[in-house]
């Protein structure tokens, strides 16, 4: 049976994550995105790779009860979003009370493994 | 639009629960309604413009374009279009473009959906696939966990909470009661949403729109295929927009606009050569009720932030300013994917034309939009319908 392949771009930011050497893609307009991506989605312009803030802005979140398949074990666990500078990211909410969890809160990024499939996922660690 | 494109006939299955029945027959019933409605043989329709989200997923049913003529038993040219739960309006959209620049007389548009034979866990996955398979999916993000998100956010910038999201599903449900068509013909109150089971918070079950079955279709002609051909078509398509977006929520600049729709609606009203104010009525896409929320603002009828209370406040209601969602809304309705965009044209042209069961809440009407958004508003097609002079 074939070994799942990456996903590059995607496992490799994973990587770095783990590595404590995030980073994200950067345009000429300053705007942020997390990879892969070969041109910015905005311009259509270059990108570079830049150091990721370490520090992030959950933006909004939710409690979900009713999951996928692949997360009916975890649930209930919150997913939120939040902006490290000019780049969003999707993560789920761990290490804090869901009743905790405020809009607004400073979280740090960090990689996970799912109750459900063991699979990396990405995570959001309140500071 | 170059030319203004006569809708000739309508159909729709009943929007539900039937598991066994394949798309290829909920299509088929839909499409033969609207072409017997449009009063023309189906061999007149020179092309196919189909629209179908999870197919593969639901039935192992790739490939539907060809799928959806066979159904309709029409020989002619047919594609599939996917922009999620915007697909058949995307499909109505390039039927209508193909007719108003002159590439087809006759045009069979519609979608259609299986969803039910899914377990509620399996069609969460199915559903999933709309938002970014790589940065949201795998984080856990659910459809209605995405809607979540922008909905809090919505309460963290603008205020309001759950009750005002409550009137919103009432007041679709009211719409419904009489609608055959609707998946559920029962009214409900605000208590019955605000303490129905959390799906994610803060949506209840109630703010959700269901799981459906179902099947839309309508015919597009020319003006001059109407005339020669005696049809009649007291409504027509006088304008289309779409709009993009980036999948995921988190590579938007907000999380509580909409811009695909915006672009849209601008788009459409631009077309057809009107205002937000000369709009009657609307028909927008409520998979959850803050999508309606966002959809009247996107589309100029409200200032950011200030929809929320359109509902409670009884302006969108069926004897309000603007009624919103007289079929019951894909919260009442049923939300068969695929079918929902079309469904939204086949339920307003009726209403504009005097034969749903609605159409007395909006008598002196004459200019209708529909709004059909895919994913988190990713994609979304609007579509202007104005009463014929």
């Amino acid at each position: 049976m074939s070994e799942k392949a990456r996903d590059a771009g995607y496992d490799d930011f994973l990587d770095a994550v783990e590595d404590g050497e995030p980073y994200y893609l950067e345009g000429s307009e300053g705007d942020g995105w997390l990879p892969p991506r070969s041109v910015d989605p905005n311009t259509g312009g270059e990108l570079s790779e830049e150091p990721l803030p370490e520090v992030g802005e959950l933006e909004s979140y939710t409690v979900t009860q009713v999951a996928s398949p692949a997360f009916v074990d975890d649930a209930p666990f919150v997913v939120g979003v939040a902006s490290f500078g000019p780049v969003g990211a999707t993560g789920m909410v761990v290490g804090v009370d869901p009743d905790d969890v405020e809009i607004g809160m400073a979280v740090e990024l960090g990689v996970e493994r799912t109750e459900t499939t063991d699979d990396r996922v990405l995570a959001f660690h309140p500071r | 639009m170059v030319r203004q494109v006569p809708i000739a006939g309508v159909g729709m299955t009943p929007f539900g629960k039937s598991p066994e029945r394949t798309a290829r027959e909920l299509f088929g019933d839909a499409a033969s309604e609207a072409i017997a409605d449009a009063g023309i043989e189906p061999a007149a329709v020179e092309e196919v413009f189909y629209g179908n989200f999870m197919g593969e997923f639901a039935e192992g049913q790739g490939h539907q374009g060809p799928m959806a003529a066979e159904a309709a038993g029409v020989t002619a040219p047919a594609t599939r279009f996917d922009s999620a739960c915007a697909s058949s309006g995307a499909a109505v959209r390039f039927g209508a473009r193909a007719v108003a620049r002159g590439d087809a007389d006759v045009a069979l548009v519609g979608g259609a959906e299986r969803m039910t034979n899914l377990s509620t866990a399996d069609g969460t996955s199915a559903l999933a696939a709309a938002a970014d398979a790589l940065w949201e999916v795998r984080a856990g993000v659910t459809f209605p966990g995405a809607y979540s998100l922008m909905a809090n956010r919505y309460f963290h910038e603008y205020g309001g909470g759950r009750e005002e999201l409550a009137h919103v599903a009432v007041k679709n449900h009211e719409n419904a009661v009489e609608n055959e068509l609707a998946q559920f013909q029962r009214s409900i109150e605000v208590e019955d949403v605000l303490e129905a089971p959390t799906v994610c918070s803060p949506f209840g079950l109630y703010d959700c729109s269901p799981m459906s079955d179902g099947a839309s279709a309508a015919v597009l002609v020319s003006e001059e295929y109407a005339e020669e051909h005696g049809l009649e078509t007291p409504v027509a398509i006088t304008g289309t927009g779409q709009g993009s977006d980036g999948l995921a929520l988190h590579d938007r600049a907000s999380m509580v606009e909409t811009p695909a729709a915006r672009r849209a609606g601008e788009r459409a009203f631009a077309d057809a050569g009107i205002e937000p104010a000369d709009v009657d009525v609307a028909e927008v896409h409520d998979c959850f009720t803050i999508a309606e929320v966002l959809a009247l603002e996107s589309l100029g009828f409200y200032e950011p932030g200030e929809g929320l209370a359109a509902a409670r406040e009884g302006e969108t209601s069926a004897d309000g300013e603007l009624p919103v969602n007289l079929s019951g809304g894909l919260k009442a309705k049923g939300h068969p994917v695929g079918a929902t965009g079309c469904a939204q044209i086949s339920e307003m042209t009726k209403l504009l034309r005097g034969d749903h069961v609605n159409s007395d809440a909006v008598a002196d009407a004459e200019v209708g939009v529909t709004h059909n958004a895919g994913g988190t508003v990713a994609s979304c097609v609007v579509t202007v319908l104005e009463v014929m002079g």
